[in-house]
C-alpha cells in the first residue's frame, strides 16, 4: 500500500466533511443577515480598522494557562501509555515510577495553588504588593520622580561638577 | 519508512531553523519573533526524531541502538517542556509590558543605550 | 522496544541530595509565602539561608567519593562538579543575605524572588553536574528561565521590563541555536552523552565517508554559539550591558556571578568530551577571547553609569576566563604541560566574590522605590557607609588585580598557564587588558571616595546587617584565597585516581 495513501484519504475526507456543512447550513438554515453577522469572522476582534491595535490581553493569559495544561498533559500521557502495560505484566519498576509521577503532580498542583493564591489568574488585577512586605520601611519616605531640588547656595558647584562629568 | 530519505527531514529541519533565525533578525514584533523562536526550537525537535528513526550510527556498535533511539524520542518531550515554559514566560513579560504602554515594537525599546 | 530496556537506572540518591536541597528549600518557601502573603519576607529569607547550608553540607557530604557517573550517564559526581556547585550555593548565598533590603528599598520585596533565585541555582548546579547535553540544556533553561522572571522583577519599571524581553529574546534564540547544535551531535554519535564525540573521533579511520564529522563539526559550532551567548562572549554580548542595566541590582549581581560560573564549568565539560578536535575550535575560542578582552574593557572606558562599567567589566573577565580555559584546554594535548581545572575554578570563585559584592554595594543607592546608578550617585558613599566603601575598594581592587587580592592571584596564575601552554602573546594581551581596566576602575573608586555629595545628598539606603555580612563574606574571601592559594588548591584539585578517571571513564550504555 502505498504511504501516502492516508494522507490523501484524510485530505478528501476533510474536503467533504467541510464542504458539506458549509453547504447544508447554507440551504437548510434560515437567512436573517444583521450587519455583525455579515462581517468576517476575526476571531473576536474588529474586523476593520487598523490591523496593529492591540489583542485583548486576556487571550495571553488564556495561551499561557492553555500551554502549560497541554504539556503537563504530554508528560502524563507518555507515562501512562507505559505504566498501563506495566500494571498487567506486573514490571518491578511500576511502583516507582508511580511514586516518580506522584511527585511531579504534587508539585504541579502547589504551583497551581499559588497561582490561584497569589490572583494571578484575576484578569482585570495584576499581581500587587501588600504594604505589608515593606516591614518597617512601609511609612519611610517616598522619593518622588522629580529631582531633588538644589539649594541655591551650592547650585553653582553642582552646576560645575555636572558639567565636568560630562 | 520506505520512500523518504533521511536527508529530507534534515533539510526540512534545517529550513525551519534557518527561517527561524531569520525572523528573529529581521523581524520586530516580538511575539512573531517569539514564534520564530519556537520554530527554531520545533526544527531540532523534528531533527531529533528523525534521527531516532534513522539510528544508524557509526558508534552503533558500542552504543545500544535502543539507547539511541530512546535518547532523541525523550530529547523531544524535554524541548517541548522547555518551549511550553519559555512560552509561558514570554507572554508573561510582553503581558507585563502591554500593561504599562501602548506599543511593543522592539525599535521603541530604546531606554537602555550605551 | 523490549522491555527490559525501560528499567530505570539506580540513582545514586547521596550524589543528588544537594540539588534536591535546594530544590526543597524553593518550594518550602513559596509555600511560606503562600501561608502568609501579607507579612515581610524575613522568614522566607531565613529558610532559604539555612536550606543552603543545608545543601552545602551535603554537597560536603559527597566530598570524599569516588567520581562516578550515576543515573545512567546523566550525573557526573565528581570534584569538579563538587566544587562548582559549591560555588553555586555561595553565590545564591550572598545573593539571598543582601536582596531584602534593596528589595524593599526599591519597592519590589515579592516572595516569589527567593524561590526563583534558588530554582535558578538548581538549573546551574544541574548544568555543571552533568556530561550529558540533553541534561545540560535542561539546567541551562531552569536556570535561564528564572532569571528571565527576575530580571523584570519591577514590572511597572520599564527598564526592567525591556531589560527582561530582551534577555528572554536573546537567551532563547541561544538556546535555539545550542540545541540544534545538540540535535547534530546527537545524529552525528547517536548519543547526547558528550563521550560519544570522542568515541567517533576514535572511529575516523575506519569510516567510509565525511558525513558524520560535517554534521559533528556544525553542531559543535552551534553549542559553542550558545555558550558565548550565556557567558557573554564577543561578539554575542550584545544583551549582557542593557540588561545587567535595567534588571535589578541583586539580580544584576546574582546573574553576573551565578550564570557566568554555570555556563563555563559547563563549557570545560563539553570541551572535555570535544578534547580530541580541539584544533578545530581552538583557534576560535582565541579569537573569541581576544576580542572579548578588549571590547569589553575598551568600552567600559567610557560609561557613565556604575552598573554599564561592571557589565563591560564582566564581559572582559569573561575573556580572562576564556584564556584560562584555553589553557587548560591546550594542555590536554600537549605531553610535557600538566594544568588543571584548579586555576578556572580559583578565577570563578574570585569572580564570583568581588562581583557580588560590588552589585551588593551598588544596590545602597536604591532609595524609597528609585534608584540611581549614574557614577555621579555615589559621590561620598564614603562618608554615608563606610563598611561597604572600604569593602568597595577591596573589590575594585582585586577586579583590578592589585596585588594581595584574590583577583590578583588569579590573573597571575592564568599568566602562568598561556605562557605554559607557549601562548605568551595571549598572555601578553591580558596583561594588557588588565592595565587598561585600572582606569575604568579607578573612576568608580574616586566617585565613592573622593567626589563629594553635590546633586543628591541623600540618596543612600542605611545599610542592613545583611548587606553589611555579605560585603564582609566577600572582602574576606577575597583576601583569604589570596593568602591561602595552596591550600586552596589544593583543596579542590581531585584525588589523584580522579583525574585519570574524568578523562578514561567511558559512558554508561544500557543498564540491563
Amino acid at each position: 500500500m502505498n504511504p501516502y495513501l492516508p494522507i490523501v484519504l484524510l485530505l478528501v475526507l476533510a474536503a467533504v466533511i467541510c464542504t458539506a456543512m458549509v453547504t447544508l447550513s447554507w440551504l437548510l438554515g434560515p437567512k436573517r443577515i444583521t450587519p455583525y453577522k455579515s462581517a468576517p469572522y476575526e476571531c473576536g476582534v474588529e474586523p476593520v480598522g487598523s490591523a496593529r491595535e492591540r489583542f485583548p490581553i486576556k487571550f495571553f493569559l488564556v495561551a499561557m494557562l492553555f500551554i502549560l495544561f497541554d504539556i503537563e498533559v504530554v508528560f502524563l500521557w507518555s507515562w501512562m501509555a507505559v505504566f498501563r502495560d506495566w500494571t498487567e505484566t506486573g514490571h518491578p519498576a511500576a511502583a516507582y515510577s508511580f511514586w516518580a509521577v506522584m511527585v511531579y503532580m504534587f508539585l504541579w498542583f502547589l504551583g497551581d495553588a499559588y497561582v490561584i493564591r497569589s490572583g494571578a489568574l484575576d484578569w482585570e488585577v495584576s499581581a500587587t504588593l501588600h504594604p505589608a512586605k515593606l516591614g518597617d520601611l512601609a511609612e519611610g519616605p517616598e522619593v518622588s520622580d522629580e529631582p531633588r531640588p538644589v539649594p541655591p547656595s551650592v547650585a553653582p558647584a553642582a552646576a560645575e561638577t555636572a558639567g565636568s562629568a560630562t | 519508512m520506505e520512500g523518504i530519505p533521511l536527508a529530507a527531514y534534515l533539510s526540512l529541519g534545517a529550513v525551519m531553523f534557518a527561517i527561524g533565525a531569520l525572523g528573529v533578525v529581521i523581524r520586530r514584533n516580538p511575539i512573531v519573533i517569539f514564534m520564530c523562536i519556537e520554530l527554531m526550537l520545533n526544527a531540532a525537535n523534528l531533527t531529533f526524531l528523525a534521527f531516532a528513526r534513522y539510528h544508524e550510527t557509526p558508534l552503533s556498535r558500542i552504543i545500544d541502538p535502543n539507547d539511541t533511539y530512546m535518547t532523541g524520542q525523550m530529547a523531544v518531550i524535554f524541548v517541548m517542556a522547555v518551549a511550553a515554559a519559555e512560552v509561558a514566560i514570554g507572554l508573561g513579560i510582553i503581558m507585563a509590558i502591554f500593561r504599562s504602554r501602548e506599543e511593543i515594537d522592539v525599535d521603541k525599546l530604546n531606554l537602555l543605550r550605551g | 522496544m523490549s522491555d527490559t530496556n525501560l528499567t530505570p537506572a539506580p540513582i545514586d540518591w547521596m550524589a543528588l541530595l544537594p540539588i534536591i536541597g535546594v530544590t526543597a528549600t524553593g518550594v518550602i518557601a513559596m509555600i511560606i509565602e503562600m501561608i502568609r502573603p501579607r507579612q515581610t519576607n524575613n522568614a522566607i529569607v531565613w529558610c532559604c539561608l539555612i536550606g543552603l547550608g543545608v545543601s552545602a553540607y551535603f554537597v560536603l557530604a559527597n566530598w570524599s567519593r569516588p567520581a562516578e557517573e550515576t543515573f545512567g550517564g546523566l550525573f557526573m559526581n565528581d570534584r569538579f562538579g563538587q566544587v562548582t556547585q559549591l560555588l553555586l550555593i555561595g553565590v545564591a548565598f550572598i545573593t539571598v543575605l543582601f536582596s531584602e533590603g534593596y528589595l524593599r528599598e526599591k519597592r519590589v520585596p515579592f516572595g516569589e524572588y527567593y524561590p526563583l533565585v534558588l530554582w535558578s541555582t538548581v538549573g546551574g548546579m544541574i548544568m555543571v553536574a552533568t556530561r550529558d547535553l540533553l541534561i545540560l540544556f535542561l539546567g541551562l533553561e531552569v536556570l535561564s528561565i528564572a532569571l528571565y522572571v527576575l530580571a523584570g522583577l519591577k514590572s511597572g519599571e520599564k527598564r526592567s521590563q525591556e531589560a527582561a524581553l530582551k534577555y528572554f529574546l536573546l537567551g532563547a534564540f541561544a538556546s535555539g541555536f545550542m540545541l540544534y547544535g545538540i540535535a547534530l551531535i546527537y545524529g552525528a554519535t547517536g548519543t547526547t552523552h558528550v563521550t560519544g564525540i570522542g568515541e567517533l573521533y576514535a572511529l575516523r579511520e575506519t569510516l567510509v565517508d565525511r558525513y558524520p564529522f560535517n554534521v559533528l563539526y556544525a553542531g559543535i559550532g552551534m553549542v559553542t554559539v550558545g555558550f558565548a551567548f550565556k557567558a557573554a562572549l564577543v561578539p554575542f554580548h550584545m544583551w549582557t550591558p542593557d540588561v545587567y542595566h535595567g534588571a535589578p541590582t541583586s539580580v544584576t549581581g546574582f546573574m553576573a556571578a551565578g550564570s557566568k560560573i554555570a555556563a563555563f564549568a559547563a563549557l570545560i565539560r563539553f570541551l572535555d568530551g570535544a578534547m580530541d578536535l580541539s584544533s578545530v575550535w581552538l583557534p576560535v575560542l582565541t579569537v573569541l577571547a581576544v576580542l572579548t578582552m578588549f571590547l569589553g574593557n575598551l568600552v567600559a572606558l567610557v560609561q557613565r553609569d556604575a552598573k554599564r562599567i561592571l557589565a563591560y567589566s564582566s564581559i572582559a573577565h569573561a575573556g580572562y576566563l576564556l584564556v584560562a580555559v584555553i589553557a587548560y584546554s591546550k594542555a590536554q594535548g600537549m605531553f610535557d604541560v600538566e594544568i588543571g581545572y584548579g586555576t578556572v575554578i580559583y578565577y570563578l570563585l574570585a569572580y564570583g566574590a568581588m562581583t557580588l559584592g560590588s552589585f551588593a554595594v551598588l544596590s545602597l543607592t536604591a532609595r524609597g522605590g528609585r534608584e540611581g546608578t549614574l557614577l555621579e550617585d555615589f559621590h561620598g558613599l564614603w562618608r554615608r557607609a563606610p563598611f561597604p566603601a572600604a569593602m568597595m575598594l577591596i573589590f575594585m581592587a582585586s577586579l583590578a588585580g592589585v596585588p594581595l587580592t584574590g583577583g590578583f592571584v588569579g590573573k597571575l596564575l592564568i599568566f602562568k598557564d598561556a605562557i605554559a601552554v607557549d601562548m605568551l602573546w595571549l598572555a601578553l594581551v591580558l596583561a594588557v587588558n588588565s592595565v587598561i581596566s585600572v582606569f575604568y576602575y579607578l573612576r568608580i573608586v574616586l566617585a565613592i571616595v573622593v567626589r563629594e555629595p553635590d546633586l543628591h545628598p541623600t540618596r543612600f539606603a542605611a545599610v542592613n546587617p545583611g548587606l553589611f555580612a555579605a560585603c564582609g563574606i566577600c572582602g574576606f574571601l577575597l583576601i583569604w584565597i589570596a593568602v591561602a592559594v595552596d591550600p586552596f588548591m589544593k583543596w579542590i584539585s581531585p584525588p589523584e585516581q580522579h583525574a585519570i578517571e574524568l578523562r578514561e571513564s567511558p559512558p554508561e550504555s544500557s543498564v540491563e
